[in-house]
């Protein structure tokens, strides 16, 4: 059994904010979309778990020096840009 | 449907700027919703290098639309967000490299569900994409206008991704031709992602012959994605009988299963050898995929914080707030709900129960399916399990979720599937699924191709 503060707790992790409505709608969804989640109860099989499906590992490339972005191309996205750099929210409250 | 090699006789004695005209003429008129951002001058441009001579390459010439997850430097890129509405990529995809090399003409970039999260282009932020044959049903998704612009007409060929059906999905449901390569054929440097071990960018055209030469020029070696197989391909056609099996779990409604039906007697006489295959596993495929698809989502969407590009608000708050505000406004309900499902799937206490056994489930469907290539060449299903939907019919996210179940698989497995045309059932059309094994897209395509010209003649 799901309930809405479990729904809100997730949002916090998620770093969503959500509304009343939107608790209410997600809990109800999220008890049948994770009902049907728990049908791999019924799997119980010792096995390898895939997290890639190809036989590749470590891939490496020479260490060869390019030219990345220009400071104007990486910061022509930003909204808030000051003396050539990102500028973000206050990390400490 | 425009094929390659009808856009070429045009070209002999037209011009390739009156054609380029031509096809903006239409998508302008259009009611399919099919493009997001348009690049008309540019494509403009590029086909007058073209009549004056100056370009060169297997697609010279040739109009492709560009799903709106892969980033091309200078035009706008929004994912179907908001989050990204107003975004610039300052690069290229490794795909969008190869086609300029080749010569081709970016039309424009197609709409598609939010960070390719849904099966019917419905959950895009730009409207929902319309079926070229009925207007008051989906294209499909989540490449909806991939699909859609090439049944309009609008474009001639188009790339997609793919993460559990979102090439094959909306190739069935506007009657195109749409691959999901094998894992790690094509690079996904400059895919905007949403579930890494999963999707890949392919091919989508009008016949099977274009896709292959599509295919062709964006797999290859890249060093920028790390999951890259460092392989090219080459189409080699084979007239052998292969042998087909019949997926005995993955099926459709009653429409949909009697044209199948049809259609695996017409690859009986053709002199196909043909059996079934049961895949137990595939009970589980579903679950397993929706929680390693939203676990990858919630980590992968943590980048957009509203500071370095993506939609901001005006005033910078303190980060938890500032973060979880910007989040709310930029993203629409489905990815807010994958991306929380994932969060959840993944948080201490669960780990072990959802996200740890959809690998294992992997496991076992990665099995399945080389136990059964093993045995048969190729493999065979109905892409979709129904025809296109009315805008709006499925309403419920799980029972949307649900129509992945003949898609999904195949991205556990990472092996590659095509949505080849299976005619009309009123008036709608229908694809069928055929999988194969590993890095063997030829023998797909061949398979395909000698399905396409009796397929075109029967149905």
């Amino acid at each position: 059994m799901l309930t809405e503060e479990d729904v809100y707790k997730v949002a916090e992790l998620a770093k969503i904010e959500i509304c009343e409505e939107e608790a209410k709608k997600f809990r109800a969804e999220f008890e049948s979309i994770i009902g049907y989640f728990n049908l791999l109860d019924e799997v119980d099989v010792d096995v390898e778990p895939t997290f890639q499906v190809l036989p590749i590992k470590n891939v490496f490339r020479e260490d060869i020096p390019k030219k990345g972005l220009s400071r104007e191309e990486a910061l022509a996205n930003a909204k808030h840009v000051e003396n050539g750099y990102f500028k973000g929210p206050k990390i400490v409250e | 449907m425009i094929t390659i090699d009808e856009w070429k006789e045009r070209l002999e004695s037209e011009k390739c700027y009156d054609l380029v005209c031509e096809i903006y003429d239409r998508i302008e008129k259009s009611k399919l919703n099919a493009y997001i951002t348009l690049c008309k001058d540019l494509a403009l441009k590029e086909a007058e290098k073209y009549d004056k001579g100056q370009k060169s390459g297997k697609l010279a010439g040739i109009p492709i639309a560009i799903k709106d997850c892969i980033s091309t430097k200078g035009i706008r890129t929004t994912c179907g967000s908001k989050m990204l509405e107003n975004y610039i990529p300052p690069f290229d995809a490794h795909v969008i490299e190869n086609l300029k090399r080749e010569g081709a003409i970016i039309i424009g970039k197609t709409n598609m569900d939010e960070f390719a999260m849904g099966t019917t282009t419905e959950t895009s932020y730009f409207g929902v994409v319309r079926n070229p044959y009925d207007l008051s049903r989906v294209a499909g998704g989540s490449s909806g206008g991939s699909g859609a612009c090439l049944g309009g007409d609008e474009a001639v060929l188009a790339l997609g991704s793919d993460t559990g059906g979102s090439i094959r999905c909306p190739a069935s449901f506007c009657g195109v031709v749409g691959l999901k390569p094998t894992y790690g054929l094509v690079s996904r440097y400059g895919l905007i992602p949403y579930a890494n071990s999963l999707e890949q960018i392919g091919p989508m055209a009008c016949s099977v012959k274009d896709l292959a030469l599509l295919l062709e020029i964006i797999a290859g070696k890249d060093e920028r994605d790390s999951t890259n197989a460092g392989r090219e391909f080459k189409f080699e056609y084979c007239s052998k009988k292969f042998k087909v099996g019949i997926v005995k779990e993955m099926g459709g409604n009653e429409e949909v299963n009697s044209r199948f039906e049809e259609a695996v007697e017409i690859i009986k006489n053709m002199g196909f050898e043909v059996g079934e295959v049961s895949m137990p596993s595939f009970k589980y495929a579903l679950a397993a995929y929706y929680i390693i698809a939203t676990g990858e989502a919630s980590s992968n969407l943590a980048r957009y914080d509203g500071v370095r590009y993506g939609f901001a608000l005006e005033e910078l708050d303190s980060w938890t707030k500032y973060f979880s505000k910007v989040r709310s406004l930029g993203f629409g309900e489905e990815v807010k709900r994958r991306i929380m499902l994932g969060t959840y799937a993944l948080s201490a206490g669960y780990y072990g129960k959802y996200y740890l056994k959809a690998l294992k489930v992997r496991t076992l469907v990665k099995r399945d399916f080389e136990s059964a290539l093993a045995k048969y060449d190729l493999l065979i299903s109905p892409t979709m399990p129904a025809l296109p939907f009315k805008i709006g019919e499925l309403a419920d996210p799980l029972t949307m979720y649900k129509m992945d179940v003949n898609t999904v698989p195949i991205n556990l497995a990472g092996i590659p599937a095509l949505s080849l045309p299976a005619g009309f059932i009123k008036s709608l059309p229908v694809g069928i699924q055929i999988m194969g094994n590993y890095f063997e897209e030829s023998k797909i395509l061949s398979f395909a191709m000698d399905l396409e010209k009796v397929f075109k003649e029967v149905f």
